[in-house]
């Protein structure tokens, strides 16, 4: 009764967009697909709602040969990064659009839009036009027209990531509301997103999807903390995991001019080289530390994002306040070496502070 | 400098205004005066420098045997075969765009790009050049000197025209439009017609005008093609202009042959000025 997705791949030219995807969707759960931009995330949704036929592999839903099915026929919704909404329709027409098509009852119909404006907060808005609507408006339009059909897939590609700041995060609060509240429990909901922090907040079951290919599955919460591949820790962290080269010697950790004391999750490694990773956020200014150059210094809301240098490693740095600082500015900071990670050389972890499950 | 840059561009427009507006004028009032007004001295202002008369514009519907020139029957022939042609090159343009826009096609080396080029090829070559083609084809096929096949011709003229406005501003509209008409439970014909047409109408009303424009003002196939039995305004125009026809006549034809054209500029042009034409999508 799942949506079950075997080896699916999808290669229109040279290159692959998915290749061998597969996945097994429960019912009534969230999946989010983490990736960055081009990483296949759109091409993957697409496959599901019936726009992109893939080359090969299969995929079913409730024991029917779903590539069969044509796009018009699978009770799908989707929801676009663009706001796509029928700019001849005012917003009711727009929501009713999906349930005319289907011929749903006119009181059910009436009872069905009234309930998904309701929860995407657009009551009153009925007979507006789209043109008249705000940027988040319209993906709010969109959004309910997902929602008043009541299909059994809900698609979702980056839905936030054209709105400005402010409204990202308040539609992002809502948006969990809605997910948490709004669907019912034999919905599948697939949501794809470039923002980790949107996956952590969501905190469904998570792909991460790069060049066509799933690198790992699982809980919002093990992808945080063991990220299998340095790849994973890169895709899976904003800013990115600062990675180091370095070797281990016994109970010393040194990159290219630092040294510092190896911690205890790290006692089963071997002596030899490592990429080390470490967040951004775990890098604390210390007049006890290491001394950095500044190469930049942004302030984003209430953070500050340092990017230091010294000979040729490069870290940044996540301070959770507003400073100034100065380029070329000398500042000393220290690692928290209970929060390093070990990857090998072929690039896997080996050892997390939050111990790995696997080899 | 900004004041003479003012005064340069405000004299050139209006120079291009009065090169533009005077024949009109002069045509208006040649078309309300008489013999005497025109032979006698220069005359311009109706009731102040001479007397209007309707006579002019009444030799136009009578017929040739009351001393008449009768343009009624060219003028109805000519909205018709315009109107006709424009609707069906319409039609068939917009779907053939539609697919160009939306489908990819391979035929050998043939691409989509090559088929929208094809199109608007019929339009390069010099109308000449399809003349002695056009001539033996509808010989042959019966329809030479007839209505039918001067509609038939037209089409092959200005579809091309609509093909190539459509393409571009199918182009234009979000793929994601369509697909989520599908996704919404249309077929790829609803989609088109419930989703994508209602949201072309501006795209519509270009190509449409385009279209009017010039199958109303073509004269070399119009020309051609027809002999005693069927005759297109244009070419009875230009038969007027000839010592028997009065010059109050010549100026009434002229002005009632171009009054369509001034109906459908204003019409649009007020569509243009509410930005209707570029706001429907975004």
């Amino acid at each position: 009764m799942n949506l079950i997705g075997e080896n699916i791949t999808y290669k229109p030219d040279d290159q692959f967009h998915l290749n061998g995807v597969s996945f097994n969707f429960k019912k009534g759960n969230l999946y989010t697909i983490l990736g960055r931009t081009l990483s296949g995330k759109t091409t993957f949704l697409k496959t599901i709602a019936g726009l992109l036929n893939p080359d090969s592999g299969n995929l079913s839903f409730e024991d029917n040969d779903f590539i069969k099915i044509p796009v018009w026929e699978r009770n799908v919704a989707m929801v676009y990064q663009q706001f796509i909404n029928y700019p001849h329709l005012n917003v009711y027409e727009n929501i009713i659009f999906p349930l005319k098509q289907r011929k749903i009852g006119e009181d059910q119909i009436k009872k069905d839009v009234e309930e998904a404006l309701k929860t995407v907060g657009l009551v009153g808005f009925e007979n507006r036009k789209i043109q008249e609507l705000s940027g988040g408006q319209q993906q709010r339009v969109a959004l309910a027209r997902s929602l008043a059909k009541k299909a059994k897939i809900l698609l979702l590609d980056e839905p936030l990531v054209n709105l400005d700041y402010k409204l990202r995060e308040q539609l992002r609060e809502e948006f969990k509301r809605i997910f948490t509240q709004g669907l019912s429990e034999d919905t599948i909901l697939i949501y794809s997103t470039t923002d980790p922090q949107e996956v952590m907040e969501l905190n469904g079951e998570v792909i991460v999807l790069d060049e066509g290919k799933v690198l790992q599955k699982g809980p919002a919460k093990e992808i945080f903390e063991n990220p299998r591949t340095l790849k994973v820790a890169e895709i899976s962290n904003d800013p990115p995991m600062n990675i180091l080269r370095g070797t281990k010697n016994s109970e010393k950790l040194s990159f290219e001019n630092i040294s510092i004391n190896s911690p205890s999750h790290f006692k089963n490694l071997s002596d030899q080289g490592y990429n080390f990773g470490i967040r951004a956020s775990e890098i604390k200014l210390d007049d006890q530390g290491e001394e950095f150059e500044i190469e930049l210094a942004e302030i984003s809301g209430s953070e500050t994002l340092l990017h230091l240098k010294k000979g040729d490693s490069k870290v940044i740095v996540l301070i959770e306040e507003v400073m100034n600082f100065k380029i070329h500015e000398k500042v000393k900071i220290k690692f928290n070496e209970n929060k390093l990670y070990a990857f090998d050389q072929n690039e896997e972890l080996v050892s997390s502070p939050y111990g790995v499950s696997h080899g | 400098m900004e004041k003479l840059y003012k005064f340069l561009k405000y004299t050139f427009i209006i120079l291009w205004t009065v090169f533009i507006v005077a024949p009109f004028l002069w045509a208006i009032s040649t078309s309300f005066k008489d013999f005497q007004s025109v032979n006698s001295k220069v005359t311009y202002i109706p009731w102040l420098d001479f007397e209007p008369t309707l006579e002019g514009w009444r030799v136009l519907v009578k017929s040739p045997a009351r001393g008449g020139v009768d343009i009624v029957e060219p003028y109805f022939n000519s909205l018709f075969v315009t109107c006709t042609a424009s609707l069906i090159s319409i039609v068939l343009g917009t779907l053939a765009a539609y697919a160009l826009s939306r489908f990819t096609f391979k035929a050998g080396f043939v691409r989509n790009n090559d088929i929208t080029f094809f199109f608007i090829s019929q339009r390069i070559m010099p109308p000449i050049v399809l003349s002695i083609p056009f001539f033996i084809f509808l010989s042959t096929i019966g329809l030479l000197d007839s209505l039918i096949g001067l509609v038939v011709v037209y089409i092959v003229l200005l579809m091309p025209i609509a093909v190539w406005i459509m393409v571009d501003f199918f182009n234009r509209v979000p793929k994601e439009l369509d697909e989520t008409a599908l996704i919404d439970g249309c077929n790829p014909y609803q989609a088109f017609y419930k989703v994508v047409l209602p949201n072309s109408i501006p795209g519509l009303i270009v190509a449409g005008m385009f279209c009017i424009i010039f199958g109303w003002i073509d004269f070399f196939f119009a020309f051609i093609l027809t002999f005693t039995e069927v005759q297109l305004l244009p070419v009875k125009v230009v038969a007027l202009n000839s010592s028997i026809t009065p010059w109050w006549s010549l100026s009434a034809s002229a002005l009632i042959s171009v009054a369509p054209l001034i109906i459908v500029a204003f019409v649009v042009e007020r569509y243009l000025s509410k930005g209707n034409l570029s706001g429907a999508l975004k």
